[in-house]
């Protein structure tokens, strides 16, 4: 290495620089009208590059733009979660009403946009760039919430989103400030050496900058009570863009969750670890209650991603690497287990007149067994059924707080799990349990959450292989690693000693 | 060998799948039958005498994690897997006999169901216990949901089985963090490490003993059902099918005592004998409740629910009795009660087509032209009340004798139960073989394809009731050293009186493995022997 003159690692810094180039060529192939519909199959392309190059850097850390930003293990597990929750949403976007509505080019580039944000906000390790990536990873979600332009509920979640997530920014920016105060630096590194030497351990002002932070973190994870834009979002925006936000931004701000707390405020870990059980106590039973009366699918698995989100909460209370390990690990289990569900959903959704709504997958074992599958795997492996990675998700969870001395939030995660079965299993039952025949084309329109008038009926979407495939791929996933955990533990155990 | 006897029935299920629906039924009986085949195999090659485990498997599954695949075979699981494999064989074929609704997803179930509970059963790494535990769920949540009967001004089928899911996933999350937090406690910050046998080596501290003991009992004691514990057994049972409640009722509720036997003993001896007497208050109350509410209902499943409540109270008095009797007794009934509730509620499956109802008070007089139904049920109906001369009377003599040994008091609570159970057991054979025909009954002999079913079931009752050393010789010593595990390895066991009785008519001591000499006793019985005491 040479010590004259700025040294730019292009190697470490090639998957953000694949992404860029991506966004620019998404977007611009929109102008020229022979490249004009290849729009889902350059973002496929961007992504691949990405993901390789990704891999290509793994196992070999590295501090980039002067310890800005660090392209570690975790950084990377991390963003090949994103990276793969956005080729799912590709997929399930293909002939979606809001990306012809917004028009593709736009569409593809947005989704590319944020995952980009995503790729940096997991390396950040400077108070700068953690800031800048959570708004390159934000604003093109607030755009892509609105996009199906015709159905006022679509524009309605993109507003939502936009006001909260300002206020999110707004508290974390302001916490920030705090601990700049408080230490004199932005770096992560920096922050614990500038507390420590200015003698601010515990100060108040030091801890209410870390409060706000987590208050702004809380925001983008929707972790109870700061979840409340969730359900609306999450019904409202398209479907593939909740599936892409439900499962690869809850990813990236965990992400820089663990490395702001396990890093720049590991000795302050006294202090805010009660905060957070709390928290997490808190989403765990919120988050659970609020999913039992919901009809619409979509709404119930945001209730569903605020209890989880408490779950994956608890492995960053007992701050070790077994609770890194953990986390990393149910989330890339939380991938497989949400997606199959969202593909599925999306399938009955341009099928059916119900939308979103339950009665939308009545019957469906009898009639689509290729969609009833998938979304059985992906319910009972959320509920942490065996045989699924949701159990062995659980199991490490468990396994971290146990040994961080947190057994009473173990015994949360058991009993939000046993409320979370309740609709859960709805869900099951109604596809399994029920007689079809209601979902015949010319029955009653859906109420809530959907507007059918908005979205033409594709009667044969449910056997479309771009729908199919995603909803087999995942649960297939999720099945695999309830059986086979060990490459996925592998994997999270990386990211963990990484950290530690 | 023990790999195949728990996949071969998920295997048979899957390769159902692709079979063309009137074959799947057949399929799958072949399947149990090979699962069965297997389980006499190992029941063969078991050798009574060796301590320890035997034909072990153990492998690395998630060595992030600790935890092993580990299966195993000792005394206290080797009739039970054969209970596992017999009553599914019978439940599966009754079930083949008549049509079903999408059989593709009910076999595959079925099947599923089976691995599961063999799986619970042979595991021998505690998270792999718990794993099978919950999984056994899944398949039953299907089978009594999409299959069973939505009652009139009741519940809904699925809305009962949720309810039943609640309620047993409540114990059993509790346990599963119960069962991590002993390996961590264990483990030291060491190297963790979920092997039953490794852990039971070196105990955890009482203090952590006594809230994991009941982490671990919630699950057993809601599974079983225990009194206060069942809210969810009347509605599931009114739902659920016959041919699956029949294997549901004989072995999955075992599997909770068998819990007891095989995590909560070894892995929390100080805990169980400080919770001894509570634990004992439960299945007293089990054995009076169960029975009382098996007089007064009409229901003829709900009269089988509740008898189970009162003999799974009897087998867990068995167990806490902390005595190698008592806990033999309990090993013994569990088998014997598996193979009488199961054939129990073929019956009732026989006789509700018969009548149309499921009512008691509607039924009567079908014992008229069905001779051999009325036979089989007979033999049944003795076995449940536990004649002289049964299995089961082997079976709780030996669990009211280490009752005896154990607490007094308990013990002459718990032989009110074995009254009471002669009282409902008549009573359900009574109203429906016996008085007038009622109404829109039809008093039919059962067909040669339910024959074929209940008859070997009620061999089996038959062959026990001849000679239940079988089981008892060969659960002995596992049962013994979990035992005196419990009590301290100082402990000394006092020779039970009534022990030696038996022993004596059958020519085998305390410690040593019984040899049956049926040349210097041929023609004594030995529960007649015991009786003539």
């Amino acid at each position: 290495m040479s010590f004259s003159a700025p040294v730019i690692d292009y190697a470490a810094l090639s998957p953000v620089i694949a992404l860029t180039v991506g966004v620019c060529v998404v977007l611009l192939s929109a102008v020229f009208k022979p490249v004009r519909q290849a729009a889902p199959f350059l973002s496929f392309l961007t992504l691949g590059a990405a993901a390789g190059l990704l891999i290509w850097n793994w196992d070999d850390p590295t501090n980039l733009v002067s310890g800005a930003l660090r392209l570690d293990d975790l950084a990377i597990s991390i963003s090949l979660i994103a990276i793969a929750a956005a080729a799912f949403a590709v997929l399930l976007s293909i002939r979606e009403p809001a990306a012809e509505q917004a028009g593709s080019g736009e569409y593809h580039a947005l989704l590319l946009g944020s995952v980009l944000g995503m790729v940096l906000l997991a390396q950040a390790q400077n108070l700068v760039s953690f800031f800048v990536a959570i708004e390159t990873l934000s604003i093109p979600l607030y755009i892509l919430c609105a996009t199906d332009m015709i159905r006022e509920r679509s524009l309605e979640s993109g507003l939502k989103y936009l006001i909260v997530g300002s206020l999110g920014s707004a508290t974390l920016l302001y916490g920030m400030a705090f601990l700049y105060g408080g230490s004199g630096s932005t770096d992560f590194l920096g922050i614990p050496a500038g507390i420590g030497h200015a003698g601010l351990l515990g100060d108040p002002l030091v801890l209410v900058g870390i409060g706000l932070v987590a208050v702004g973190l809380a925001f983008k994870t929707s972790i109870a009570p700061f979840h409340q834009w969730t359900p609306d979002v999450y019904e409202g925006a398209p479907t593939p863009i909740t599936s892409f936000m439900a499962v690869a931004t809850k990813a990236a701000a965990f992400a820089v969750f663990i490395r702001f707390f396990d890093v720049a405020l590991i000795g302050e870990a006294g202090d805010w670890q009660p905060a957070l059980a709390v928290l997490a106590a808190a989403s765990i039973v919120i988050g659970n209650v609020g999913a039992l009366g919901q009809d619409s699918l979509k709404r119930l698995l945001g209730y569903s991603g605020v209890a989880q989100a408490g779950y994956i909460l608890g492995g960053l209370v007992v701050a070790s690497e077994a609770g890194v390990n953990a986390i990393v690990f149910y989330l890339a289990g939380y991938l497989f287990m949400n997606l199959a569900a969202f593909s599925v959903i999306v399938a009955r959704e341009r099928e059916t007149p119900f939308g979103d709504d339950i009665r939308a997958v009545r019957g469906l074992g009898s009639e689509r067994p290729l969609l009833a599958w998938p979304l059985t795997i992906s319910m009972l492996a959320l509920a942490g059924l065996p045989a699924t990675v949701g159990f062995i998700g659980k199991l490490y969870l468990i396994e971290a707080l146990v040994e961080g001395d947190y057994t009473w939030l173990a015994v949360f995660i058991a009993v939000g799990t046993m409320i979370s079965l309740a609709y859960y299993l709805r869900v099951v039952a109604a596809m399994w349990m029920r007689p079809g025949g209601e979902t015949a084309p010319g029955a009653t329109p859906a109420i809530a959450g959907a507007s059918p008038e908005a979205d033409p009926i594709d009667p044969e979407a449910g056997r479309r292989p771009y729908l199919v495939a995603p909803a087999l791929l995942a649960s297939a996933g999720a099945v695999f690693f309830g059986i086979v955990p060990q490459p996925l533990v592998d994997f999270a155990q990386h990211a963990g000693s990484s950290l530690f | 060998m023990i790999n195949s006897l728990l996949w071969t029935p998920l295997a048979f299920g899957l390769i159902g799948l692709f079979l063309p629906k009137r074959l799947t039924g057949w399929w799958a009986v072949l399947g149990t039958a090979a699962t069965l085949g297997i389980a006499i195999a190992l029941l063969a090659g078991f050798d009574s005498g060796a301590a320890g485990l035997q034909d072990t498997v153990d492998v690395n599954w998630i060595p992030g994690l600790g935890v092993d695949y580990s299966l195993g075979i000792d005394g206290l699981n080797v009739f039970l897997v054969l209970l596992t494999a017999v009553v599914w064989l019978g439940g599966t074929a009754f079930a083949a006999f008549r049509e079903q609704e999408r059989p593709h997803l009910f076999f595959l179930m079925m099947l599923l169901g089976e691995t599961a509970t063999l799986g619970a059963f042979v595991a021998q790494d505690l998270l792999l216990f718990v794993l099978f535990f919950d999984l056994m769920l899944v398949p039953f949540y299907f089978l009594f949901g999409a299959w069973g009967t939505d009652r009139e001004g009741g519940p809904t089928a699925s809305a009962a089985t949720l309810k039943m899911i609640v309620y047993t996933l409540i114990g059993s999350l509790l346990m599963l963090v119960g069962a991590i937090a002993t390996a961590i406690i264990a483990a030291d910050g060491g190297q963790i490490t979920f092997s039953i046998a490794e852990l039971a080596k070196h105990p955890i501290g009482d203090g952590s003993q006594q809230w994991i003991f009941w982490f671990f009992a919630a699950a057993f004691l809601v599974k079983m059902p225990a009194f206060l514990l069942h809210g969810w057994m009347p509605d599931a049972y009114r739902a659920a099918p016959l041919p699956v409640l029949a294997v549901f009722s004989g072995v999955l509720a075992k599997v909770g005592a068998y819990g007891f036997l095989r995590v909560v003993l070894p892995l929390f001896p100080a805990a169980t004998v400080q919770f001894q007497t509570v634990v004992l208050l439960i299945a007293l109350a089990s054995i009076l409740y169960g029975s009382v509410m098996a007089f007064t209902q009409t229901n003829v499943r709900l009269i089988g629910g509740y008898s189970s409540v009162a003999q799974l109270g009897f087998i867990t008095a068995g167990i806490f009795a902390l005595r190698a009797d008592g806990a033999d007794g309990a090993v013994l009934q569990m088998v014997n009660h598996g193979l009488v509730v199961a054939p129990l509620f073929i019956i009732v499956a026989i006789l509700a087509e018969r009548s149309g109802s499921e009512d008691l008070r509607e039924m009567g007089g079908m014992a008229m032209r069905a001779p051999v139904l009325a036979a089989l049920f007979l033999i049944v109906t003795l076995a449940t009340l536990a004649m002289p001369g049964s299995a089961n009377f082997i079976g709780e003599f030996y669990i009211l004798n280490g009752l005896l040994q154990a607490k007094i008091v308990f013990a002459f609570v718990a032989i009110s139960g074995v009254a009471m159970s002669a009282y409902y057991a008549l009573r359900l054979y009574q109203r429906t073989m016996h008085n007038r025909k009622a109404e829109g009954i039809e008093s039919r002999e059962i067909g040669l394809r339910d024959g074929l079913v209940l008859a070997p079931l009620v061999l089996c009752i038959l062959g026990l009731a001849l000679y239940p050393q079988l089981i008892l010789k060969r659960t002995d010593r596992s049962v013994s050293e979990t035992v005196a595990a419990v009590r301290g390895p100082s402990a000394e066991i006092p020779k039970s009186h009534g022990r030696e009785i038996v022993a004596a008519s059958l020519d085998c001591t305390d410690r040593v493995p019984c040899r049956v000499t049926w040349g210097s006793q041929p023609k004594s019985h030995p529960s007649r022997l015991v009786a003539r005491q």
